[in-house]
C-alpha cells in the first residue's frame, strides 16, 4: 500500500511497488492529462510535480513517492489559469498538444526555481521536453511571458 | 479498395460536394445523422470530448453543418485534428459565408459513417479541398435564411442583409436562432448551388483574421482526449509481442507458463489475421496495462523468421543503385520532352551527383494505440486516432470478417500524425484480439520500442541526377533517377498513376523531382525499391517525397551554379522562365514558376544574400513548390549556418522562410505549421536518421534517436506573400526546403558538399578531411 496526496487529495493505492507512477496516475487514479511518450524519461510528456520538483513519472516507481505531494496538470490550477497555462493559450503554443501537459509542468517548476530565467536557462531546462510538432519557439516565448506575468503578480500582491 | 475514389485532383472535391448536398435540407427537429452521436464523434472544445446536444429545432442546410434553436452552428469536420487546428480553419470558411459570429461556432470531428465520403487527412490537402465545399455550404445556409426572412416580411431577398447570425431589412431584424426555431426547410439543386453568390474575398470577415482555435484551451489543461485515453467499461489490456520481421514470420511456439504467476494475467493470443496485416503477432492480455506488460516479459515466443531477417540498410541502398543502373526499370513521368539521351550525347559538359537519405522514423509523441470492442448493436467500434479512415476500414473488415456497416471508427485527437496514422494498421491486432475474446473491449498501448519497430518509416533513398550543358554553359537537359520504398505501392497500389511508359509510380516517392525549372529535355524516373518494400512498410512521412527529392534537386542546382561559376540565386532565377509547362494554370497554379522565383528571391533578400559573413559562416538558399505540381505551395528558405571545423558540428543561426500559399485562411495556424514544418526539415537535415539492421530499424527510443530539441532551435523569420489566389496546403511545404538550404549553406561556409542525410558531424569531418 502506497499513500500520497495528488492535487491535494489523499490517495492510497495497492499496486506493486515498482509500478511507474505514470500508470498509477493514469490507470489507477484516472487522471489522463499526464502522458506516456518514451518510457525512459527522455521526452518529458509524463512530467508531474513531486514535492514541487518536476519529475518524470514514467521512470519513478510509485514506492518512491510514498508520503509525497504530487501535482499533475489537472491540479496545477483549479481553473486552468496558472500563468504558464494562460501564456500557453495567449501565444497559441499547442499544436497536437500531446507533450504540452509535460511542457507546462516543466515550465511551471522552472519559474518556481528561477523566477526570472535567462534565455539560456529556458533552453537548458526545457530542452529535456521533446515536442514533435516543434513548437519550441512559442514555448520559449510563452515561458518568458509567464515569467513577466508572475513578476507583475508578485509586485502587485 | 476499388470503391475508394481518391484524388486525381479536383475529383475528390467534386465528389464531396455532390455527396454533401444529396441530403436535402430537413425540417425542424432533425437530429444528427448517426446514432450514438455522443460516442462516435468528438468536439475538441468540450471537457469530455462529447459534442453538445443541439437546443430546440435544428436546421441542417447540408451534411456539413447544422444550426440549432439557439443559433449555435455545429460544423462537421471529416479531417483529423493532429495539431493543425484543422477544424478551426475549415469551420471559419463556412462561418464566414454563413455570416455567423465565431463565438457561435462549434466543431465536431465525425465518425466514419459512409455518408462522409472519403476520409483522409494528409497531403496538406485539407484547407485546399474544403475551401470550395464549405464556402458553398455556408452560402447555401445564408441564402436559405435570407429567403425565409424575406418571405416573412414580404420583401425581396436582395433587400436583406445577413451579418453575425442576424438578418436585417430596413427596420426588420430577426436572428438565425429565431428563424430556425420557427422551422425552416429549403433545398437546392446542384445547379442552384453552383450559382450561389459567394462573398468576394475582400469581404471575408473570418478568413485571414485571428480567431481562437477551438482545440487549444483543452490542450493546456490536460482535458483533451487522445486515443491513448480511450476508456471502455470492462476493457482488458493487450501487450503485443512482435515477430522478428515485419512480414513473413510465423509463430512456432508460445510458452506462457512463467506468466501464470503474474497478478492480473489473463491469457496469450496468437493472432489469426485474415487481412495479412500483422503476421506472427502475439498479444498478451492482462486485466491492467501493467499486468499485461509484466506478463509479456515472461511469455516466451519462438518464431520462424521471415526472409528479410538479415537485411541491412546498405543492402537496400546498394539494391537501389542496381535498380537505377538498369535502364529498363521504373516509371517515366510526363515532364514534356523526356528524350534526354541525344541531349546528353551532344552535351559540351555534364554534371552528375548522387544523393542519399537514411531511414527516418515518425516518432509521433503519442505511441500507437487502439481500443476495440463489439457494441450492443453488434457493431465493432474502433477507438483510435487515425488520419485515413477510408484506407483502413476495408482492412479491418477483412480482419474481422464483417461488412462495412458493422464497423465504425471514433477518431480521437491525435498525439501527432505526421503521416504515421495514415496507415491505420495498429488497429488491426486489437480488433483481432477483441474478436478472439468474443468482442470484449481490448485496449492496446504500444511501448515505445514496439511503436518504433512497427513504424512505417520514411524509406531510405538513392537519387542520381545529371545535367547537360552546351558550349556556352546553358542548361540543355536534366535527368533525375530516384529509388526508395514506396508507401503507396504497399498500402494502396490502385492509387498510383502511370508514367508515360505505362508503368505505375508512387507520386509520394517522386513528386518534387518534376520541378518548375525549365531545363530543356527532362527525364524523371521513379523506381520502387522492392527490397525496402519487403523489409518494412514504407510510410508517408511529413512532406513525403519532396522531403528527400528536393534535397537532391536543390543541392544539385547549387552544385550546377557553382560549376558554372554563377550565383546560385541568379542561376535559379534564370531557369524559372515560367514558360511552356512551367507557365502555370488556373485555378491552383496561376503564375507558375514566376511565383517560385518570387519567394526564393525574397528569402535571399531577407537573409542578406551576397553580404560579407564571418569565417566558416554561410548562407544557403533552396526553394520548392511544396508537395505536388497540381497544388503548388511556393516556398523558399535561406539558412545561415556556422560550421565548427574541428567537431563537424553545424549551428543553424537563422532560418528565413517565405511562402506563397495563396489566400492564408488561418494566419496563426499558417505560421505555426510553417514553423513546425521547417523545424521538422531541420531535424531531418541534421539530427534524425536510423538504419535498417537485421531487418528492423536500429534505433528504437530517444537514447539513440535524437530529434531536434529546443536548445538547437534557431531563430526563424517567416513571411507570407499577400495573395488572392486559391488557398493551398501549409502543413508540409516548409519541410522540403530546409535540408538543401543547410547543405548549400555548409558549402558556402566551408566549401564541402554533403550529399547524404542526415548531415552528421562525422560526415562533415570526413568531408573536410578529404
Amino acid at each position: 500500500m502506497t499513500r500520497f496526496t495528488i492535487n491535494g487529495k489523499a490517495i492510497e493505492v495497492d499496486v506493486e511497488e515498482d509500478t511507474p507512477l505514470l500508470w498509477v496516475i493514469r490507470d489507477e487514479i484516472g487522471l489522463t492529462g499526464t502522458k506516456f511518450g518514451c518510457g525512459v524519461g527522455m521526452c518529458g510528456a509524463c512530467t508531474v510535480h513531486v514535492g514541487g520538483r518536476a519529475t518524470r513519472s514514467c521512470v519513478t516507481p510509485v514506492s518512491a513517492v510514498d508520503g509525497a505531494e504530487i501535482t499533475t496538470i489537472e491540479g496545477l490550477s483549479a481553473e486552468g489559469n496558472h500563468p504558464v497555462q494562460t501564456a500557453w493559450r495567449d501565444l497559441k503554443v499547442p499544436q497536437c498538444g500531446y507533450c504540452q501537459s509535460g511542457q507546462i509542468m516543466q515550465a511551471a517548476a522552472l519559474l518556481q526555481d528561477i523566477p526570472e530565467p535567462s534565455d539560456d536557462d529556458i533552453d537548458a531546462v526545457m530542452t529535456g521536453n521533446l515536442c514533435r510538432c516543434m513548437t519550441y519557439s512559442r514555448i520559449r516565448d510563452a515561458v518568458r511571458e509567464a515569467a513577466t506575468a508572475m513578476k507583475e503578480e508578485r509586485s502587485n500582491g | 479498395m476499388a470503391k475508394l475514389k481518391l484524388p486525381p485532383r479536383g475529383e475528390a472535391t467534386a465528389e464531396l460536394t455532390r455527396r454533401g448536398f444529396l441530403i436535402s435540407m430537413t425540417a425542424a427537429g432533425a437530429a444528427f445523422g448517426f446514432p450514438r452521436a455522443g460516442l462516435a464523434a468528438m468536439d475538441p472544445a468540450t471537457p469530455n470530448g462529447v459534442p453538445a446536444t443541439p437546443a430546440g429545432n435544428v436546421y441542417e442546410p447540408s451534411l456539413w453543418y447544422s444550426i440549432d434553436g439557439d443559433g449555435k452552428v455545429n460544423v462537421n469536420i471529416i479531417r483529423a485534428e493532429m495539431g493543425q487546428h484543422v477544424g478551426t480553419a475549415i469551420a471559419r470558411i463556412l462561418a464566414d459565408e454563413l455570416e455567423v459570429a465565431w463565438e457561435d461556432v462549434r466543431i465536431t470531428h465525425v465518425d466514419s459513417a459512409e455518408k462522409w465520403g472519403l476520409m483522409v487527412t494528409g497531403g496538406s490537402w485539407s484547407v485546399w479541398q474544403s475551401w470550395p465545399i464549405y464556402r458553398q455550404a455556408g452560402a447555401a445556409g445564408r441564402t436559405a435564411l435570407i429567403e425565409a426572412a424575406a418571405a416573412k416580411w414580404g420583401v425581396d431577398a436582395s433587400e436583406c442583409e445577413a451579418r453575425e447570425g442576424k438578418i436585417t431589412s430596413g427596420d426588420n431584424a430577426i436572428t438565425y436562432a429565431e428563424l430556425v426555431s420557427e422551422g425552416i426547410s429549403r433545398s437546392f439543386t446542384e445547379d442552384e448551388l453552383k450559382a450561389l453568390p459567394l462573398k468576394p474575398v475582400s469581404d471575408l470577415r473570418l478568413v485571414g483574421k485571428e480567431v481562437t482555435a477551438l482545440d487549444i484551451a483543452n490542450k493546456t489543461t490536460g482535458k483533451t482526449i487522445y486515443g491513448i485515453d480511450a476508456k471502455i467499461d470492462g476493457m482488458v489490456y493487450a501487450a503485443p509481442l512482435l515477430p522478428p520481421t515485419r512480414l513473413g514470420s510465423s509463430v512456432t511456439n508460445v510458452d506462457d507458463s512463467a506468466a501464470q504467476s503474474v497478478k492480473g494475467y489473463v491469457q496469450t493470443l496468437t493472432l489469426d489475421d485474415p487481412s495479412g496485416t500483422v503476421p506472427g503477432w502475439v498479444m498478451v492480455i492482462g486485466e491492467t496495462f501493467m499486468a499485461a506488460q509484466r506478463a509479456a516479459e515472461k511469455v516466451k515466443v519462438t518464431w520462424a523468421a521471415g526472409p528479410t531477417a538479415d537485411v541491412t540498410e546498405a543492402q537496400i541502398q546498394d539494391h537501389g543503385r542496381e535498380l537505377i543502373a538498369n535502364p529498363d526499370v521504373g516509371s517515366i513521368l510526363d515532364t514534356g520532352d523526356t528524350n534526354t539521351a541525344p541531349v546528353f550525347e551532344s552535351a559540351a559538359d555534364v554534371l552528375e551527383a548522387e544523393y542519399t537519405t537514411s531511414t527516418v522514423l515518425h516518432f509521433q509523441m503519442e505511441p500507437l494505440n487502439a481500443t476495440v470492442f463489439q457494441n450492443a448493436d453488434g457493431v465493432w467500434e474502433i477507438h483510435t486516432g487515425n488520419q485515413w479512415q477510408s484506407l483502413i476500414l476495408p482492412t479491418l473488415q477483412a480482419a474481422l470478417g464483417v461488412e462495412a456497416d458493422k464497423i465504425v471508427m471514433r477518431t480521437y485527437m491525435l498525439g501527432g500524425g505526421f503521416g504515421r496514422r495514415l496507415n491505420g494498421d495498429y488497429a488491426v491486432p486489437v480488433a483481432l484480439a477483441s474478436k478472439a475474446l468474443g468482442g470484449k473491449p481490448v485496449k492496446m498501448v504500444m511501448m515505445r520500442p514496439e511503436d518504433v519497430l512497427f513504424d512505417s518509416p520514411r524509406s531510405a533513398s538513392v537519387q542520381q541526377l545529371k545535367m547537360a550543358f552546351d558550349a556556352e554553359g546553358t542548361v540543355i537537359g536534366m535527368e533525375h533517377h530516384a529509388t526508395a520504398g514506396w508507401p503507396t505501392e504497399v498500402m494502396i497500389p490502385g492509387f498510383m498513376p502511370k508514367g508515360i511508359n505505362d508503368e505505375p509510380y508512387d507520386p509520394f516517392a517522386i513528386a518534387g523531382a518534376d520541378h518548375w525549372y525549365s531545363v530543356g529535355a527532362q527525364k524523371v524516373r521513379a523506381i520502387s525499391n522492392d527490397l525496402a518494400n519487403a523489409t518494412f512498410r514504407p510510410g508517408w512521412l511529413r512532406s513525403v517525397g519532396p522531403g528527400w527529392t528536393n534535397f537532391a534537386v536543390e543541392s544539385f542546382m547549387d552544385e550546377a551554379a557553382h560549376k558554372l561559376g554563377r550565383d546560385p540565386l541568379e542561376f535559379r532565377l534564370s531557369l524559372f522562365t515560367a514558360e511552356g509547362r512551367n507557365a502555370g494554370s488556373a485555378p491552383n497554379a496561376i503564375g507558375g514558376a514566376k511565383r517560385q522565383a518570387a519567394v526564393v528571391k525574397r528569402a535571399a533578400e531577407l537573409a542578406g544574400w551576397g553580404e560579407d559573413l564571418p569565417a566558416d559562416t554561410g548562407i544557403g538558399i533552396a526553394t520548392s513548390f511544396g508537395q505536388e505540381r497540381d497544388m503548388p505551395t511556393w516556398v523558399a528558405c535561406a539558412a545561415r549556418v556556422k560550421v565548427n571545423r574541428e567537431t563537424g558540428e553545424v549551428t543553424v543561426e537563422k532560418l528565413h522562410l517565405v511562402t506563397d500559399a495563396g489566400i492564408v485562411v488561418d494566419p496563426d495556424g499558417a505560421l505555426a505549421q510553417t514553423q513546425g514544418a521547417a523545424l521538422w526539415g531541420l531535424s531531418m537535415a541534421l539530427y534524425e536518421g536510423t538504419e535498417i539492421e537485421a531487418g528492423n530499424v536500429r534505433d528504437t527510443n530517444l537514447d539513440t534517436y535524437t530529434p531536434l530539441r529546443m536548445i538547437d532551435t534557431p531563430e526563424m523569420e517567416v513571411e507570407f506573400i499577400d495573395s488572392a489566389e486559391v488557398p493551398v496546403g501549409l502543413g508540409e511545404p516548409a519541410t522540403t526546403v530546409v535540408a538543401p538550404a543547410i547543405g548549400n549553406a555548409i558549402y558556402n561556409a566551408v566549401g564541402v558538399r554533403l550529399r547524404s542525410l542526415p548531415m552528421t558531424p562525422e560526415k562533415l569531418r570526413a568531408a573536410l578531411a578529404s
